[in-house]
């Protein structure tokens, strides 16, 4: 039997963010490789009303990665997420998740994934234990207390386990609801919203739940308002708006390729008004005249950073310090959205 | 099959009637009683007998078949209404198990209730009169079909239920007065043959009918023509299932 979080496969579990550039050891190029865990195609849903919630949608999972999906309210997140679960009809196109079309052949479709949905749905009367063992239940797989005992000690759950769901407070809850999803040793877990109305810490414990569980080869989706959870946690980002995906990228290519990143200047003495000699660099003025703002593209083949500070030296400006930022994928989020 | 879900359902679902067990237990002893002690007492002095068999025992399998039919309706049809109330059928439907899987583990455990509860009021009623049972293994039949049928058809009112008023509209306004009017407290023989044509239609009265015939020998209808409209309404009810399900009516947008 699998167990729920085995010793990773990597040599080191990933620190953090740190660590992030060093992601792509073997293991996990072998497991991008293979062909796409999730399916996605042609995949439109109409809705009884007449609305269309998902148009021409087509998206393919990687094996093994952690997949965010952003989108502004009502984009078809969760729509999508529904009818790759189960719980919705589709109304066009088709959807294999471990090869397996989720219609025809949805046994085996369903029993890969695991659901975290949006809302929280629970049996208040139900203790937790009961409840997470439901779900394994239903699932169809054999009594395994210690691995219950194992979802539920990973998420700060096991002092609750014989509490009625009723008495939990909202955070404890979507907790409760995840340990539901792992119960049944799921290869695919999706995540709609897994830490809205989670504070920061447990936030933090639960974003380590999901690493560890992407090392031990569970594909991971997950959708989300907050953009650094995406960045802090995806491999790949897919952007949704009003049910189209208008764009699919890996995190860092993303980040470059829609990335501007901005050096700021920081100066010995302050000026008034930007030289007439630097026009052409379209700098701007910090508040206090202390510092001037540079705008460039990492894409580019020349960033003009060499030039500018020449230029600066050329006008008489002394520099005292140097920074640099790259736009947040909120930039670029809310950039993407409002194009369309 | 995934037996091991249809036994969570059901395991789960009996939980549930554990953990109300004394009110799903007490209240319909105490209407059984109650029952008794207003048409037993007050009617069955009038009445003495009924086709060789005293009043108070002839009204005895009606009562339980009364108590059975509701119980169902109300335990399927709230069974399977909550989850879609409360939300919690998400999971229901994203688990790798089929419809039928579902109804077995729905519609087993609001049966296996309502025949348990069936059979506590027998008990009940053994204390107020005289029992004697001529075909057990056939009033068990009888029981079973009766409870399986209606859970049923309480699961297929749960399902098309979007509000509780729906889920009480259909037990209080159909359900309650053609039990009522089923040959429960009368033989359809004590009726003007004009009533008796008219509630030869209603569907009760067969199961009654043959329920009773079970106990006592005594039919309104013959006990073929019994058996075979109480398993023509679960064919009925099975059909009404399947179709929700290929369709997903009311449970898949
Ligand atoms: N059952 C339904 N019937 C009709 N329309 C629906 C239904 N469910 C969702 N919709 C519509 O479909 C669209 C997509 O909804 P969905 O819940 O997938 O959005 P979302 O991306 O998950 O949004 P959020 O970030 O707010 O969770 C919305 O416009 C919504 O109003
Ligand atoms: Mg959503």
């Amino acid at each position: 039997m699998r167990s729920y979080l085995p010793v990773p496969t990597r040599p080191t579990p990933r620190p953090g963010r740190s660590a992030a550039s060093t992601r792509h050891i073997p293991f996990q190029t072998a497991m991008l490789a293979m062909p796409p865990i999730i399916s996605v195609s042609n995949l439109s849903k109409t809705y009884g009303s007449g609305f269309k919630a998902l148009n021409n949608v087509n998206l393919d999972i990687k094996r093994g990665e952690i997949f965010a999906l952003l989108g502004p309210n009502g984009a078809g997140k969760t729509t999508l997420i529904s009818i790759i679960c189960g719980i919705a009809n589709l109304s066009e196109g088709s959807v294999t998740v471990g090869g397996h079309d989720i219609v025809r052949d949805y046994r085996a479709a369903r029993s890969l994934i695991g659901l975290v949905p949006q809302e929280l749905h629970t049996d208040s009367f139900e203790t937790v234990w009961a409840t997470v063992s439901f779900s394994r239940g239903l699932f169809g797989k054999p009594k395994n207390p210690a691995h219950i005992e194992k979802i539920l000690k990973d998420l700060s759950l096991w002092d609750k386990k014989d509490s009625k769901i009723i008495t939990l407070s909202g955070g404890m809850k979507r907790r409760v609801m995840i340990a539901k999803a792992l119960s049944h040793e799921p290869q695919i877990l999706f995540l709609d919203e897994p830490t809205a109305g989670v504070d920061v810490e447990l936030r933090k414990g639960m974003w380590e739940v999901v690493r560890t569980l992407q090392a031990s080869g569970v594909t991971i989706i997950l959708t989300t308002h907050y953009i650094e959870e995406a960045e802090e946690m995806a491999d790949r980002i897919g952007v949704i708006n009003k049910g189209e995906i208008i764009l699919v990228e890996d995190k860092a290519g993303l980040m470059q390729k829609l990335g501007k990143k901005e050096l700021k200047v920081h100066l010995q003495g302050r000026i008034d008004a930007i030289p007439a000699s630097l026009a052409t660099y379209n700098l701007e003025l910090s508040d206090d005249g202390h510092a001037v703002i540079y705008d460039y593209d990492t894409k580019g083949d020349r960033t003009g950073i060499t030039s500018l500070l020449n230029d600066l030296r050329n006008a008489g400006i002394r520099i005292s310090d140097l920074d640099t930022r790259q736009s947040s994928l909120e930039d670029i989020f809310v950039s993407l959205v409002r194009q369309v | 099959m995934n037996y091991r879900a249809i036994r969570a359902i059901y395991l789960f679902e009996m939980a549930r009637t554990w953990r109300t067990l004394l009110q799903s237990i007490v209240s319909p002893v105490v209407s059984t009683s109650l029952y008794f002690v207003v048409f037993g007492a007050a009617i069955g002095s009038r009445i003495t007998e009924v086709e060789g068999v005293s009043y108070g025992t002839f009204i005895v399998p009606g009562l339980v078949m009364l108590s059975v039919l509701t119980q169902s309706i109300a335990n399927a049809s709230f069974g399977i209404y909550f989850p879609k109330f409360v939300g919690t059928i998400y999971e229901i439907l994203s688990a790798p198990i089929s419809y039928l899987e579902i109804v077995i583990g729905y519609v087993g455990a609001a049966a296996t209730k309502s025949i348990i509860l069936g059979l506590i009021i027998l008990a009940t009623a053994a204390l107020f009169v005289p029992l004697h049972i001529h075909h057990p293994w056939w009033m068990l039949t009888f029981l079973v079909l009766t409870a399986v049928t209606f859970s049923l058809f309480g699961f297929i009112i749960g399902i098309w239920a979007d509000g509780f008023e729906k889920l009480q509209m259909i037990p209080m306004l159909v359900v309650t007065p053609l039990t009522f009017l089923g040959g429960s407290f009368y033989s359809v023989n004590m009726l003007p043959s004009g009533w008796r044509t008219i509630t030869l239609l209603n569907p009760v009265v067969y199961l009654i009918s043959g329920f009773r015939w079970s106990f006592y020998e005594i039919a309104d209808v013959s006990v073929g023509l019994s058996l075979g409209m109480t398993l023509g309404f679960l064919a009925i009810c099975m059909a009404l299932v399947w179709w929700i399900f290929r369709t997903g009516y009311r449970l898949k947008n």
